[in-house]
């Protein structure tokens, strides 16, 4: 290679290197202790000064997962523990009466987080190819228009959807949440599909269009195979905000469409918070977007920026 | 009024163009590929906008519904401006809003320009410094209150390791003069690496071809950072700040679950403010006045901003 | 395209075929999956238990919510006034009695007590009063007494019985060390007990209720005031709270509250309620705390630090003898489609040996059968207690607006108490301008 007069020092890039690692060390403590808290006992979890090296335990997962009681001495004796788990609460005099609602919460946050996904995609992928492909006067103003309803804090955006819902009998429905995310999502979702279609060549149709091709046949045999990518970066970002909203989904929904966010917080032992418990619930709840992150990230890092820089 | 663009859209289109075409008019495709998007957002944002303001008006409680409504003009508007509690959630919101963004420009910026050295290995290690800002602010904000435990919390570990205070001597959330620098530390955790990658984006923007002029002439390091990467990297920075402000004036998640806004009001922002009145209290009316004038303000300092942003792009 | 058309179609007989779905009656002799909704905590897991013979007998299937402490008045109320149909029934706070009769939540039960001959005489009067009036103390029931409650006090026995520990209190104050008959005494023992040295560990005083976002300081903070003769209203039905609310002696009383928090709680004590005070207790770190009357069936039981180690005392009185009221009734929601089945669960439950059985699970029956049998006050430690609190009981506002009322409250004791801001005259200046302005807002000033 030739000698360029910009390319970093080897000193410069050793520097830079060791800093970046340290912070990106340091940023991930928090993330590894919710990792390790799941593994924890009660006991060691609350221990001083924190446990970094302790006897690793599912009885975090165990209790997100069940809903137990304590029971008398003789009531144990007759009732000899069958799994594993048994055993786990055993040591407390508990025993399993139940599953908790974590599961429940968990596939609620999968229902509303997908179906709100494949609709704002769906729809926004229409609506962004009729905005790049169509000469839409004062697009640029309804596109910024449609961007600004974002600015509205979620709550102010809440008040007025709690009656409407309550009227419609909205209120604590998958079907609510999904609509609710959906319009959320949708004016992201236009304005970064529109950038990707518009990097598509309108030529490809064009020569479509007088193969004989109708012009929905060339948006669907053209223009979505091209879009594809940037189809799926778009799904990422609809979903993770769909998986991480707290806000409506806090003041929505109370139960049969609660999803999993406003839930972990309440996890709760017998007397105060089992933080174990609330760890594995992160844990499992945080996981996939974050391997998600990882395996994805080259079209991940290009959507965040890109939603930004192209405004 | 969006039906007229829709139908503007699709009169725009070249009728020679429609007429060349089998299957339906450009025109109908237009519409039905608008439509839903368009009727989803009218029912979903803008009616409801329009609710709120009509709303705004009166003394309206969505826990009364047996209550007669009635109009009391700007009253709401009046008591929510002469409100000194409200100025205090005000303040504490400037706060937060300062320092985030300050914290997360200086660190996010530097961040950048240590990984545009490209050394070995950047982009997974970008990758893992984004990972905060992808997860949920709900569930990751309930963790950092385990964290900030003066007994057995890990942050009040570190800081005791490194400084010799006792862990137990200091409360992060619970002390009127702390709180407010936890939620910023969390803050500032979870979306520093979103600037980070904003201003990323700035630096690998500007063209090599540029420093190589700058090597021929002579110029310094030192100036080439002040007159060409400062520069042509700040409407980008200028572009991120925009962003994290426009989030964090909409706080709520994250905020609630650290410090559920105590002690006392002390970081009590204006969305859990909001929230209180309009859900707790249900006062319905008066939050509607309070989301308008949040709204209004949000919108006309971004307005203020924007400008000032594009002027910063013309020069 | 026709995708598009599918998709609004499927999603426009969704909506209608939700909102056809309120309001229609169920057939009554059919099994019903019935939820009930409570807090989270020790008597809904005994509540389970004794549900379990309802299924039976029933046929019926009983499914429970049960939401934290911290998060239950929120989340339930918002629930009512959404007109949510999560609950068939519902165990709700005192204070919210007011607001589910008025805005229709909750259903009138004086036609079914009467069909099935329940007479609210069989239940101890304050509770009838508390938890099932409204306007209060009328003959209009919309709940059923379910669980009678106060908030308490429990200590370390075995530390309180030590003679070294007992000779140290001797010799600092001149008094024996005993269960305090005061609140005065109560600060003085916390006071002794904060940051010494037992068994090698240090300890605190007291845990008491400092928690801002629900009811928690405003719940800890009056069992003093109260015991300083708090009133809410120079006359009931007044509203006139000027001079009462922040009157000499409350602001006693919270000057003393705010002594207690500051010298002799546990460090980092500033958003603590029930599970924070059994935490404190429950790993040693304290020698007294306060909590609700519902606790105490399952700290006794506890292995560690129950049986002989604790032991229970009424809130102590200073000028008068009084205790904060907790305890809730059970109604059914309006909402419900399932409303007879549901009544049909609060007809099961009323009956005396459903009720007995409800004690002896761990639940605070309010049924005079219960109470008044002669063997009630041994059969715990602690049921003399519940008894004599329950006779001196205040409750906080239950009217219709009680939850701005409340939030106005936490809002002026916490700045005052934990976040030090003002003096407490102050606080209760303001304390009486928000509810003067809620109560104009409300029409009745």
């Amino acid at each position: 290679m030739s000698y360029s007069l910009t390319e970093p020092s080897k000193r410069q890039k050793w520097f830079a290197g060791t800093l970046v690692i340290l912070y990106a060390v340091v940023t991930m403590i928090p993330l590894a202790w919710i990792f390790i808290t799941g593994f924890k006992s009660p006991a060691d979890a609350i221990s001083y000064p924190p446990q970094v090296i302790f006897e690793p335990t599912l009885e975090g997962y165990v209790n997100l997962f069940t809903q137990r009681t304590r029971q008398t001495q003789e009531f144990l004796e007759a009732n000899p523990p069958e799994e594993w788990y048994d055993e786990i609460v055993r040591q407390y005099d508990m025993v399993i009466v139940g599953p908790s609602k974590f599961g429940e919460r968990f596939l609620n946050s999968v229902i509303i987080g997908f179906g709100s996904t494949f609709l704002s995609v769906f729809l926004g992928t229409l609506a962004a190819y009729a905005f790049s492909r169509f000469k839409v006067p004062l697009a640029d103003d309804l596109l910024f228009f449609i961007l600004s309803t974002r600015m509205m804090p979620p709550i102010a955006v809440a008040i007025p959807i709690f009656l409407m819902y309550r009227e419609l009998g909205l209120s604590d429905t998958h079907l609510g949440m999904i609509l609710l995310y959906t319009a959320v999502n949708i004016s992201l979702a236009v304005w970064l599909l529109k950038g990707f279609i518009d990097e598509i060549p309108r030529e490809y149709e064009e020569a479509a269009l007088i193969d004989g091709y109708t012009r929905f046949q060339a948006f669907y045999k053209i223009v979505l195979p091209q879009a594809a990518t940037g189809i799926a970066s778009t799904a990422i970002f609809c979903l993770i905000f769909a998986w991480n909203e707290y806000a409506f989904a806090v003041l929505l929904t109370s139960g049969t469409a609660q999803t999993a966010p406003p839930f972990i917080p309440t996890i709760i032992g017998i007397g105060g918070l089992d933080w174990p418990a609330v760890a594995a619930g992160a844990t499992l709840f945080l996981l996939p977007v974050m391997i998600f992150t990882v395996m994805l990230r080259k079209h991940l890092l290009r959507g965040i920026t890109f939603g930004a820089v192209r405004k | 009024m969006s039906e007229t663009t829709i139908e503007r859209a699709a009169k725009a289109t070249p009728p020679s163009v429609a007429r060349k075409i089998r299957g339906l008019s450009d025109r109908a495709i237009a519409w039905i590929f608008v439509g839903p998007s368009i009727f989803l957002l009218l029912a979903i944002n803008i009616f409801p906008l329009i609710w709120t303001i009509n709303l705004s008006f009166t003394n309206f409680r969505a826990n009364r519904p047996n209550r007669e409504v009635e109009y009391i003009g700007l009253r709401n508007y009046e008591r929510i401006l002469t409100d000194s509690d409200i100025w205090l959630t005000m303040q504490a919101t400037a706060h937060f809003l300062f320092w985030t963004i300050a914290l997360q420009v200086v660190i996010g910026f530097t961040l950048a320009y240590l990984i545009n050295k490209k050394f070995k290995g950047n982009d997974l290690w970008t990758t893992i410094i984004v990972l905060p800002m992808m997860l949920s602010p709900a569930v990751v904000g309930n963790f950092w209150t385990f964290l900030y435990q003066p007994q057995i919390g890990l942050f009040n570990y570190i800081v005791s390791f490194f400084t010799g205070l006792e862990p137990s001597s200091f409360e992060m959330i619970g002390s009127v003069a702390l709180a407010p620098w936890a939620i910023v530390i969390v803050d500032t955790w979870m979306w520093t690496p979103f600037v980070m990658l904003i201003c990323l984006a700035g630096l690998r923007s500007i063209p090599d071809y540029i420093y190589e002029a700058a090597e021929i002439d002579r110029a310094s390091k030192w100036r080439q950072f002040w007159t060409i990467t400062v520069p042509m990297v700040l409407p980008f920075l200028m572009l991120a700040v925009l962003f994290r402000g426009i989030e964090n004036f909409k706080m709520f998640d994250l905020v609630v679950q650290l410090t559920g806004g105590g002690p006392g009001s002390v970081t009590e922002l204006t969305s859990i403010n909001l929230k209180r009145e309009a859900f707790e209290k249900w006062r319905t009316g008066y939050a509607s006045a309070y989301a308008i004038i949040l709204f209004v303000t949000v919108f006309g300092l971004a307005s203020i901003y924007v400008k000032a942003l594009n002027k910063v792009k013309e020069r | 395209m026709k995708t598009v058309k599918l998709m609004a179609a499927t999603a426009l007989t969704g909506v209608i075929g939700l909102t056809g779905a309120v309001g229609l009656p169920a057939t009554a002799a059919q099994a019903e999956d019935l939820t009930l909704c409570w807090a989270a905590w020790d008597p809904a897991n005994a509540l389970v238990e004794l549900s379990k013979q309802f299924e039976e007998e029933s046929g019926h299937t009983m499914n429970f919510e049960f939401i934290p402490w911290p998060n239950f008045a929120d989340r339930m109320l918002n629930e009512l006034n959404s007109g949510g149909q999560l609950c068939d029934l519902l165990i709700g706070d005192s204070q919210w009695i007011g607001g589910g009769a008025e805005n229709g939540h909750y259903v009138r039960l004086n036609d079914f007590f009467d069909a099935e001959g329940i007479s609210m005489d069989d239940f101890a009067p304050a509770t009838v009063y508390a938890y099932s009036t409204w306007p209060k103390g009328s003959e209009n029931f919309y709940a059923l007494p379910a669980m009678g409650d106060a908030n308490g006090w429990f200590y370390r026995r075995d530390w309180f019985e030590r003679d070294d520990i007992r000779a140290a209190y001797l010799a600092e104050t001149g008094q024996e060390l005993r269960e305090p008959q005061s609140q005065r005494e109560l600060l003085q023992i916390a006071q002794f007990f904060q940051e010494r040295e037992i068994d090698g560990q240090t300890r605190y005083g007291a845990a008491i209720f400092t928690e801002r976002g629900s009811e928690g300081i405003t719940m800890g903070a009056t069992g003093a005031l109260y015991a300083w003769g708090f009133q809410y209203e120079s006359e009931p039905g007044s509203y006139d709270m000027v001079g009462v609310v922040n009157g000499p002696n409350a602001v006693e009383a919270l000057e003393f509250y705010k002594e207690l928090y500051e010298t002799a709680t546990p460090p980092g004590y500033t958003d603590s309620y029930m599970g924070e005070s059994l935490d404190a207790f429950k790993s040693g770190q304290v020698a007294m705390a306060m909590n609700w009357f519902a606790f105490f069936p399952g700290l006794y039981a506890d292995p560690e630090i129950g049986g002989d180690t604790i032991d229970f005392f009424v809130n102590p009185p200073q000028e008068v003898a009084a205790s904060t009221l907790g305890g809730q009734g059970i109604s059914v929601v309006a909402y419900s489609d399932k409303q007879d089945a549901a009544l049909e669960y609060i007809a099961w439950f009323a009956q005396p040996d459903i009720q007995a059985q409800w004690w002896e699970l761990g639940g605070y029956s309010a049924h005079n059968s219960v109470l008044n049998d002669p063997g009630f006050v041994d059969s715990a430690p602690f049921a003399g207690d519940f008894l004599e609190a329950m006779g001196g009981v205040q409750d906080f506002w239950q009217e219709p607006a009680y939850a701005e009322l409340l939030l106005a409250m936490q809002k002026r004791l916490h700045d005052y108490v934990v976040a030090d801001q003002g003096t407490a005259q102050e606080a209760l200046d303001l304390l009486v301008e928000d509810w003067t302005e809620i109560f104009e807002d409300e029409g009745l000033l």
